[in-house]
C-alpha cells in the first residue's frame, strides 16, 4: 500500500481521509463497504461506489425470488442505513468508462473525472452468449439482472395474455414452450422460473448430465428425474445450432439442434456461464487471465500497488470463482489490508446448493473424486430419486468431498467437515436419516455459513462471548445464514448444543407455573377436558421450589390459558373465572392507550361499511369526543372512550347493527380486500364477497397470536394479502392461497400453499391452516415464525392441511366448525348481562366519575392526550373531557340497554 | 403515605370508624382476581386513586391506582397472580410486576417509573368488616 499522503480529495481542502473508489454496484462492492465502514471505526476512509445499474446492491443470488417478491427493493441487501453514511457516496446508474492508473483517476460515463488513492474493481461478470445465430432475436434473455428477470417476466406474461382465446367452453389458454440453454446451476434456476411463469420448459444441455461442474453422472441421472417430476423436460447431449425466428411476428420461434432435432419455443433463455468484466482492466494495461479475469495475488492486489480487484472479476489463484461466498471472502482481505492489515485469501470454498424448490442438490469439494488414490461411497436410490456419495482418502476416514442429490440433509453438517476425519464408518452418514450416524463435533475452525464465512467457533462464541440466547441473535451478531440459509439448521443445532452446555435451560416453559410449552398445554388441556384456570393449574402446574402449591399463574401464563379456553369454546371470555385471565384489553373489550382510556372498532367485514353505518360511527365519536382514524385493516378506530363510556358506545354501535371488531383480542383481526370483480375492471373474483364470508367466518376465533387475512381479485394483489397471515388471491380457475406472511418489524412474504382452489376447497384448507397453527404454535408466535419452527415447514403443513398426513384434519375440521357454531358478539352478551356491565364503571364507588387526571389538548381538528410537560404547566383544554348526559349504564336490575 | 394507620389486629373485631378509614364497597362487588379502582379522599381531604384487588383466600388489598411506569391510573386493570408464592399484580401497559402486599416493584421489565414517581407503589391498608371493604389513608 502505499504511504504517500492523501493526493486529492474531491471534498475539498482539509479533509485528509483517503479515498477509495469501488467500480461496480454488485454483492460484493456492498460487502466490501459494509465492511470497511464497520471496520474503519476512525473513518481514514472515504468510500466512493459507482454502479453500472440504477439500484442499490441488492441480492442477486437471490435474484429468482423476484418472480415471487414482484419487487426489486425486497431484493436490496444489508442495511440501507449504510448508503446514508457520510463516508459513503453511491453513484448508481453511473458506469465507469476509463481509468488512468497514472493519474489515479477514473472518469465516468457523463465524463467526470474523480481522483482515486486506492481503486478496486468489482464489476462482476456478464452472462456469456453462446455464438449461435439468432441469440439476439427478440424473445431470447439472459439471466444475470433485475432488468433481466423484469423483461422475462414481462415477455412470458405478454405470451401468455396473447395466447388466451375464449371458446364456447370457457377460456383456453395455448401453453407459452420455454427453453433454457444450459443445465448448470443457473439454467436449472431460470427453468424453474419459466415454470412459475406458467411457462413451459425444456433445459438443452450441452454435456452428459446436468449440473455437471458439480456433480457426477450418477447424481446427474438422479437429478433428471427429479427435473422431470417438476415437470421440465431435459435434453442432455444436444448442441443447439440455429435460434430461428418466427416467419410472422419475427420472435423467437425454434431452435434447431446439431443432431437434426428441433423445437418450437416462445421463449429462450441462455445460461450457459458467465464472463467477467476486465475490459476496464484490459483497458488499462493490466494483465487479465487466460479465462479472462484481472489477474491478483493472494491479496487480492494486481500489478499495480493502488489497484484491487475482488468477486467474480478477479482471476485469483488462476481462475475466476463464480459464487458469492469468495467475493465476500476477497472484500475483507482488500479492506483488512486498507487498514494496515496482514490478510490473504485462503481459498475457495466452492460448495454449492441448488435454490430450486422440492429438488435437493448439493455437493462441496472434490465432488468428482479427481484427488489420487481418493475412494467413493456412493448410496442410490434410483426409484426415489436419490443418489448420495462421499469422497474420501484412500483409508477412507478423511472427507475430500461429498455430492447430495434428491436428499441433501447430511450436507449441512458434512460440508463443514471438509479435509477433517469424520468418526466411524463413513457409509453412516449416507443412510437415511436416523441410520446411525455418529453425532459430529465440528471442529471450531470449521466454516459452518460459507456465504459469511462464519467458522462453528464463531457461532459458539455468540453464545459464550456475546450472551446470545437463541438463534435469531446468533443470526444477528455473526450473520451466519443471513444470506442464502442454506447454514440454519446447522447454526440452530450448534446454538442449541452451547445452551445446553452453557447450562442455560433451553427450555420451552411458558413461566415459573408451567413447564409446559403453549401447543403442550392445549394439547393438555384439550386432552383431560378442563375448564377452569384453577384446575388446570392443579393439574399441570409446577410448583416452585420453597413452596406448597403452583400458585395463581401470572400475566404470561394466564392470557395462555385464556386464549387455549377460548379456542377450545369455553363460552364468553368474560364468563365466571375465566374472566380474571383475560390480557388487560380482552378485560374490557377494547384496547388501552397510553392514557388508560381505550379504543373502539367495530367490526366491517371485508371494509365493506353502509352509509348508514358510517353516519352511525361518526355520530357516536362525535358524540363521546372520540379522536377517529382509518386503521391499515380497513376499518375505523375511534380512541379517548373512557371505562365508563364503553357500554354507551357499544349499545348505540350495537344497535346500528355492528359487532365487536376483536381489535384487542389474540385474535382474527380483519380480512382486507380489494373491491374485486364486482366493479373492479381487472378483477377476475369476487373478492369483496370472499373476504366478507371469511371474516364472518373466523371472527371471535382466538389464537396464539393476532390473524390477518387479506383477499385481493386478481394477481394486482391490491389487497396486500401477501403481508397476511393467510392471503388469497384469484386466479382464472379460483383461487391461491398463501400463508405466513406480516408486517410489522420483520416484514415477511406469504408463501403459496396451494393453487387454483374452488371456494369449498379453499376454506377447507384455510380452516385447517388455523386450527393447526392455534394447536401448535407457540405464545405469541405469528404464523411466519411458527412455519420456520413447524415441523417439516411449509411442506410439512401443506401435507397435513392437505393431504391429512397426521390424520387430524376430520379434527381439525370439527373443531372450525364448533366455532363457527359457537359464535357470539361478545360486546352484545356483555350489554345483555348486568353482572358482566358492572365491570365497566370507573370506580367501584362511583362508577359514572371520569377519572379526574385525564386531559387533553386540541390537534388537527381532533383530541389527543396532553404530554406530562403539559399537564405539569395546565396547558389542556377541560372541555375534551365531555360528560355524556346519557343513561347510566351500569348494572342494575332497572338497566336499560337497547332502545 | 407516612402517617398510615396501623393495620388492626384481626383478633379483636377491627375498629373502622374515624377519619383514616374509608368504607368502599362490599366485599362481594370485587370479583376474585380482578381488580377494581376507588376514589377515597383522605383525612388531608385529597382525594387519591387506589386499586383493590381480592384474591382467591378472601383477603383484599389496596395499592395506588396510578401505574408509576406509565403515568395513567391503570393498575385496577392489571393481572393477578403470584410469583414463588407471593400475591403480585402485573402493570396492564409495560407489564411490570409489583407484589400486592406491599406495593414493592419485583420486576421492572427494563423500564424506569415516569419523572417524579417511586417505582414502587403505595400499599394501604385494608379491612373487611360486616362485609364491607374498607380502606385506611391516613
Ligand atoms: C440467478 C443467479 C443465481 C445465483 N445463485 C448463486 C448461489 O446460489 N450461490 C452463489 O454463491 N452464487 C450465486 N450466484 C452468483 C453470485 O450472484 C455472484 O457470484 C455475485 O453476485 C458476484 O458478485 P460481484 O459483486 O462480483 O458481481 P455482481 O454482483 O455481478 O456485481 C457487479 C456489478 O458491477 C457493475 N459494473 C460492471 N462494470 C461496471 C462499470 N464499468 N462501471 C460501473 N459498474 C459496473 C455491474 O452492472 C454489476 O451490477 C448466482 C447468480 C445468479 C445470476
Ligand atoms: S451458507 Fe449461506 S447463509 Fe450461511
Amino acid at each position: 500500500m502505499s504511504s504517500e499522503p492523501p493526493t486529492t480529495s474531491v471534498d475539498g481542502p482539509g479533509d485528509t481521509r483517503r479515498h477509495v473508489v469501488v467500480i461496480g454496484g454488485g454483492m460484493v462492492a456492498q460487502r466490501f463497504v459494509e465492511a470497511l465502514r464497520s471496520r474503519d471505526t476512525d473513518g481514514a476512509w472515504r468510500v466512493s461506489v459507482f454502479a453500472e445499474e440504477p439500484r442499490k446492491p441488492y441480492d442477486r443470488v437471490g435474484l429468482t425470488r423476484y418472480f415471487e417478491v414482484r419487487d426489486a427493493d425486497e431484493l436490496t441487501l444489508g442495511d440501507p442505513a449504510l448508503w446514508d453514511d457520510p463516508l459513503v457516496e453511491l453513484h448508481r446508474d453511473c458506469k465507469v468508462s476509463a481509468i488512468d492508473r497514472e493519474a489515479r483517476t477514473v472518469t465516468d460515463r457523463l465524463g467526470r473525472v474523480h481522483a482515486y488513492d486506492e481503486l478496486v474493481l468489482a464489476t462482476g461478470s456478464n452472462a456469456a452468449v453462446p455464438p449461435i445465430p439468432g441469440n439476439d432475436l427478440p424473445g431470447v434473455f439472459v439471466y444475470r439482472t433485475i432488468d433481466d428477470v423484469a423483461a422475462l417476466r414481462g415477455w412470458v406474461e405478454a405470451k401468455r395474455e396473447a395466447g388466451r382465446v375464449e371458446t364456447r367452453g370457457g377460456v383456453v389458454e395455448k401453453p407459452v414452450r420455454g427453453a433454457v440453454v444450459g443445465g448448470g446451476l443457473l439454467g436449472l434456476e431460470a427453468a424453474g422460473a419459466l415454470k412459475a411463469l406458467g411457462a413451459q420448459a425444456t433445459v438443452i444441455e450441452f454435456g452428459t448430465h446436468l449440473m455437471g461442474v458439480q456433480i457426477d453422472l450418477g447424481g446427474g441421472q438422479a437429478l433428471k428425474r427429479l427435473i422431470n417430476d417438476k415437470g421440465i423436460s431435459v435434453r442432455a447431449e444436444t448442441a443447439t445450432k440455429e435460434i430461428r425466428p418466427h416467419r410472422r411476428t419475427g420472435h423467437v420461434g425454434r431452435m434447431d439442434f446439431a443432431d437434426g432435432g428441433r423445437l418450437d419455443v416462445d421463449v429462450v433463455v441462455l445460461a450457459t456461464g458467465v464472463r467477467p468484466r476486465d475490459e476496464l482492466a484490459r483497458a488499462a494495461g493490466l494483465e487479465t487471465g487466460e479465462r479472462g479475469g484481472a489477474v491478483v495475488d493472494l491479496t487480492c492486489r494486481t500489478a499495480d500497488p493502488h489497484v484491487w480487484a475482488i468477486g467474480e472479476v478477479a482471476c485469483i489463484e488462476g481462475r475466476c470463482l463464480g459464487l458469492v461466498a469468495p467475493g465476500n471472502t476477497m472484500a475483507e482481505v482488500v479492506v483488512d489490508r486498507l487498514l494496515g492489515g496482514e490478510a490473504v485469501f485462503p481459498g475457495a470454498d466452492t460448495a454449492t446448493k441448488l435454490k430450486l424448490s422440492g429438488v435437493d442438490v448439493a455437493s462441496f469439494g472434490d465432488a468428482h473424486g479427481r484427488t489420487e488414490k481418493s475412494v467413493e461411497i456412493v448410496w442410490a436410490d434410483p426409484l426415489a430419486g436419490v443418489y448420495k456419495k462421499l469422497v474420501m482418502s484412500d483409508d477412507a476416514r478423511t472427507l475430500l468431498g461429498g455430492v447430495f442429490v434428491g436428499d441433501a440433509a447430511p450436507y449441512a453438517s458434512l460440508r463443514p467437515m471438509l479435509g477433517a476425519e469424520l468418526p466411524g464408518d463413513p457409509a453412516a452418514f449416507l443412510l437415511p436419516e436416523g441410520g446411525g450416524a455418529p453425532a459430529l463435533e465440528l471442529p471450531d475452525e470449521a466454516q459452518v455459513c460459507s456465504c459469511n464465512n462464519v467458522s462453528a467457533g464463531a457461532v459458539r462464541g455468540a453464545v459464550t462471548e456475546h450472551g446470545c440466547t437463541d438463534v435469531a441473535g446468533v443470526k444477528a451478531c455473526t450473520r451466519a445464514g443471513t444470506t442464502c440459509g442454506a447454514c440454519v439448521p446447522l447454526v440452530t443445532k450448534l446454538v442449541k448444543t452451547e445452551l445446553t452446555k452453557a447450562g442455560v435451560e433451553v427450555s420451552n416453559a411458558l413461566c415459573e407455573h408451567f413447564e409446559l410449552s403453549r401447543a403442550e398445554l392445549f394439547d393438555a388441556v384439550r386432552g383431560a377436558d378442563l375448564h377452569t384456570f384453577s384446575e388446570i393449574i392443579a393439574r399441570f402446574g409446577r410448583v416452585p421450589d420453597g413452596t406448597t402449591d403452583a400458585g395463581r399463574g401470572c400475566d404470561v401464563c394466564k392470557p395462555v390459558v385464556a386464549s387455549v379456553l377460548a379456542s377450545l369454546g369455553n363460552g364468553h371470555i368474560l364468563a365466571g373465572e375465566q374472566a380474571a385471565l383475560q390480557d388487560t384489553n380482552d378485560h374490557m373489550l377494547a384496547n388501552m392507550q397510553k392514557d388508560g382510556t381505550y379504543s373502539v372498532v367495530p367490526r366491517m367485514p371485508g371494509g365493506e361499511v353502509t352509509p348508514e353505518g358510517l353516519i352511525v360511527v361518526g355520530q357516536v365519536a362525535k358524540d363521546f369526543g372520540l379522536y377517529t382514524k382509518i386503521t391499515g385493516g380497513q376499518r375505523i378506530d375511534m380512541f379517548g372512550a373512557r371505562v365508563e363510556q364503553l357500554p354507551q358506545i357499544w349499545a348505540r354501535l350495537v344497535d346500528a347493527g355492528f359487532e365487536s371488531g376483536h381489535a384487542y383480542g389474540k385474535s382474527l383481526r380483519t380480512v382486507k380486500s380489494c373491491v374485486g370483480s364486482t366493479w373492479c375492471r381487472y378483477g377476475v373474483q369476487d373478492s369483496v364477497g370472499m373476504a366478507v364470508h371469511l371474516e364472518l367466518r373466523y371472527r371471535g376465533l382466538r389464537s396464539p397470536h393476532k390473524l390477518k387475512l387479506g383477499v385481493s381479485g386478481c394477481a394486482r394483489e391490491c389487497a396486500e394479502a401477501r403481508g397476511k397471515d393467510v392471503g388469497v388471491i384469484a386466479t382464472d380457475k379460483g383461487w391461491n392461497v398463501y400463508v405466513g406472511g406480516n408486517g410489522g418489524q420483520t416484514p415477511r412474504h406469504a408463501q403459496l400453499l396451494a393453487e387454483d382452489l374452488d371456494d369449498a376447497a379453499l376454506i377447507r384448507t384455510i380452516d385447517r391452516f388455523l386450527m393447526y397453527y392455534i394447536r401448535t404454535a407457540d405464545r405469541l408466535q405469528r404464523t411466519a415464525p411458527w412455519l420456520d419452527d413447524v415441523s417439516g415447514g411449509l411442506d410439512g403443513v401443506r401435507a397435513v392441511v392437505l393431504d391429512d398426513s397426521l390424520g387430524i384434519c376430520a379434527d381439525l375440521d370439527a373443531a372450525m366448525a364448533a366455532h363457527v357454531e359457537a359464535y357470539e358478539d361478545e360486546w352484545k352478551a356483555v350489554l345483555a348481562d348486568p353482572e358482566k356491565l358492572a365491570r365497566f364503571g370507573s370506580f367501584v364507588n362511583a362508577p359514572t366519575t371520569p377519572d379526574p387526571a385525564l386531559a387533553y389538548v386540541p390537534e388537527r381538528g381532533q383530541k389527543r392526550p396532553a404530554t406530562p410537560d403539559e399537564v405539569a404547566a395546565g396547558a389542556f383544554d377541560p372541555d375534551l373531557v365531555p360528560v355524556v348526559d346519557a343513561p347510566v349504564l351500569v348494572a342494575g336490575p332497572t338497566l336499560e340497554v337497547r332502545a | 403515605m407516612s402517617t398510615l394507620a396501623p393495620t388492626p389486629p384481626t383478633s379483636a373485631p377491627p375498629v373502622v370508624a374515624g377519619p383514616c378509614w374509608t368504607a368502599v364497597c362490599p366485599l362481594d362487588a370485587l370479583v376474585p382476581e380482578r381488580g377494581v379502582a376507588a376514589l377515597v379522599t383522605g383525612s388531608d381531604g385529597e382525594e387519591v386513586q387506589v386499586a383493590l384487588f381480592r384474591l382467591v383466600d378472601g383477603t383484599v388489598h389496596a395499592v395506588q391506582q396510578l401505574d408509576p411506569y406509565a403515568g395513567a391510573n391503570v393498575m385496577s386493570r392489571g393481572i393477578v397472580g403470584t410469583r414463588r408464592g407471593t400475591p403480585t399484580v402485573a402493570a396492564p401497559v409495560y407489564k411490570q410486576v409489583f407484589e400486592l402486599s406491599s406495593g414493592r416493584c419485583l420486576e421492572a421489565a427494563g423500564k424506569e417509573p415516569r419523572e417524579g414517581l417511586s417505582g414502587d407503589l403505595a400499599s394501604y391498608p385494608v379491612v373487611v368488616a360486616d362485609g364491607v371493604v374498607h380502606v385506611g389513608l391516613g
